[in-house]
């Protein structure tokens, strides 16, 4: 009896998480079809335009591709050199060692802090020095949230990196030590080839956490409807314009709204399965 | 087990039950009501605090959700509200296709120009400067037309940063309606709204966002709720009026601003209002209620209580404690017609207060 009522439950709790999921993509289906239906899906993903002027509105979703685009793809480029040496010391250089312990850990610890903290630093550290050094004339814009976001993305590209860094088998190493090669070499020629897939996929996940972070990117992006025009201007991502507009939208704005979510949604869901895709083949190998 | 699951279900369905049926008891009470109102979070701590008062005075609750104006008056459409909270009075086109409305002002606010500027101890703007500066026209702190209003002072070589809110506000809404009255390129190129869109700055979230971005980024401007920049001692600039005058926000500038003449039903924009010492960017807030109370199944009580909490909102005592939250009392005049006009309202046709 009390097996067959574990049982039961175990199906109905497990059953719940995909219905909720496919509830979420049905119901934001179906808002954003205003949307869609209203501007045609292209014309919605390839418009700039942001006017909200009753009688006159007119949604599109590029502006804010772009900046979740850009943040990201910035924040990634700015986050590898900063995580690779991670991974490399905690899995290579010192592996196993206290150092490298205390330095995983501490890497780790920031993966903790709340996206509002970084937030509030990045407001009120970051900006007056992006000022000082003229590289934003307002402080705030894509340079700046890009940079949180790398600092914020640094411990998922690390930790697990470093993972796939330490599944390199040591025979192949010390092969390669035999040979005569040095530790650059080994880690040129050896670890990246082995590992590459699995370092890569490390990264992806790491994309799918940059491109929906909400709070911090809403806190330093400047939050203008404009396409960006350089690195150093502001403007907004999908994530941003959602927290930003959301309470007051109605109708075809909130559709639009709803429907940049829906984008959003999508290519996050995308990236995390190429990110699911490429550990599996790291793991095989 | 089972009998355990079934007997624990059977006691928590008893309990709901016991607890919706007391409900329904004090609901059926014919001394105390529960009134509940929805709308702009503008003039919320004023609210919270007068509606507090009244239910110890009276031992009628109500609350209120600062959701928004727009929210409020949908949430009134559709019934589910006693009164709507709303910065902005509905227009005509809206009213059509409601049930007739009563408007009831119950305090005013002012938005103000908050600015950071290390060098400059007090700052004089026209509302033709305001709107050149957010239009991206002037770009410099020093343009001759900001100096030709600040003599006497040096102003900065430096480019102006313009901030604005970037969700949606009842404050962006005066702002702009002022700038529309003071400029017919900003009527014509961005005109006025709950959003609009500004063509150059930054933007951020709430007064909140807005001030920090201010106190954080030299020679920067931006737009702010009076009741926000009075509480947290943000510099602030003078604003010349219709009439010419240099005039700083404060609780006196701003209630002059509704010292002019005044529609019967009080829906009227007050922005570059053509009174003496009026600041030119003030605004009122309303309870918007309907004039016929029988709808949605409420009672007699139900309007009686939420006529008698708009009289309270309405009263001398009242009216001064909005100073200590930081907005602007209406003046008499407003009292007066307001209080006129809650003797329109019905229940079934019948006046509900003589």
């Amino acid at each position: 009896m009390q097996d067959k009522i574990f049982k039961a439950l175990l199906i109905v709790s497990a059953i719940v998480i995909p219905v909720i999921g496919g509830g979420i993509i049905y119901s934001l289906t179906l808002d954003a079809s205003g949307a869609f239906e209203h501007f045609g899906f292209w014309n919605f993903i390839c418009s700039d335009d942001w006017v909200t002027t009753a009688g006159k509105e007119k949604y599109g979703a590029l502006p804010f591709i772009t900046g979740t685009m850009l943040t990201t793809g910035l924040a990634l480029l700015i986050c590898i050199p900063f995580s690779l040496p991670v991974a490399l010391f905690t899995g290579e250089y010192f592996r196993g060692k206290k150092i490298a312990t205390v330095l995983a850990t501490v890497t780790d610890l920031l993966a903790g802090i709340p996206s509002i903290i970084y937030g509030l630093w990045g407001f009120y550290a970051l900006r007056p020095i992006f000022m000082f050094l003229n590289l934003s004339p307002q402080g705030s814009g894509i340079l700046t949230a890009a940079f949180v976001l790398a600092i914020m993305i640094v411990p998922y590209a690390a930790s697990l990196s470093s993972e796939f860094i330490k599944m390199v088998p040591a025979d192949l190493k010390e092969a390669a030590y035999g040979l005569g090669a040095t530790r650059a070499e080994v880690i040129r020629r050896v670890i990246f080839p082995t590992a590459g897939s699995g370092i890569f996929s490390a990264y992806i996940l790491a994309i799918g956490r940059a491109l929906g972070e909400t709070m911090t990117v809403t806190m330093l992006i400047g939050n203008t409807n404009q396409m960006p025009e350089t690195l150093r201007t502001t403007g907004n991502t999908m994530a941003s314009i959602i927290a930003n507009q959301f309470g007051e939208a109605d109708g075809l704005k909130l559709s639009s709204l709803i429907a940049i979510g829906l984008i959003l949604f999508l290519i996050t869901a995308i990236i995390n399965l190429i990110g699911k895709i490429m550990i599996r083949r790291a793991q095989h190998v | 087990m089972k009998k355990l699951f079934v007997s624990m279900a059977v006691v928590a369905m008893g309990w709901m039950m016991a607890s919706c049926a007391g409900n329904n008891k004090n609901g059926a009470n014919e001394e105390t009501v529960e009134l509940s109102g929805a709308g702009a979070t503008f003039p919320l701590p004023f609210y919270n605090m007068s509606f507090e008062g009244f239910a110890t005075q009276t031992g009628n609750t109500v609350s209120y959700g600062g959701i928004g104006s727009g929210g409020g008056v949908r949430n009134l459409k559709d019934g589910i509200v006693d009164f709507a909270g709303s910065d902005a009075f509905l227009s005509d086109e809206e009213m059509k296709d409601m049930q007739p409305v009563v408007h009831i002002p119950t305090c005013m606010g002012a938005v103000v120009m908050a600015y950071n500027l290390p060098e400059v101890k007090a700052l004089n703007l026209s509302g033709e400067v305001i709107a050149d500066i957010f239009a991206g026209n002037i770009k410099k702190w020093n343009d001759p037309k900001i100096v030709a209003l600040n003599a006497g002072t040096q102003m900065p070589d430096k480019d102006i940063i313009p901030a604005y809110r970037s969700d949606g506000s009842g404050t962006t809404f005066v702002f702009t309606d002022y700038l529309t009255k003071v400029s017919q390129n900003w009527k014509d190129k961005y005109g006025s709204g709950k959003n609009v869109d500004f063509p150059v700055g930054l933007a951020a979230k709430g007064n909140p966002g807005v001030a920090g971005v201010i106190a954080q980024t030299p020679y920067s401007i931006g737009y702010i709720g009076s009741e926000y920049a009075f509480a947290q001692n943000i510099p602030y600039a003078s604003v010349q009026n219709a009439r010419g005058e240099m005039v700083k926000p404060s609780t006196e500038s701003i209630s002059a601003a509704a010292s002019g003449e005044m529609p019967q039903d009080t829906r009227c924009s007050i922005t570059n209002a053509d009174a003496a010492g009026a600041y030119p960017i003030s605004c009122f807030t309303w309870l918007i209620i309907y004039k016929e109370q029988n709808y949605a199944g409420r009672t007699e009580q139900e309007a009686k209580v939420t006529l008698d909490l708009l009289q309270y909102m309405l009263s001398d005592s009242i009216q001064k404690t909005t100073t200590t939250v930081h907005y602007a009392p209406l003046p008499e005049k407003a009292v007066k017609q307001s209080l006129e006009n809650l003797k329109a309202v019905t229940f079934d046709g019948k006046n509900v207060i003589q």
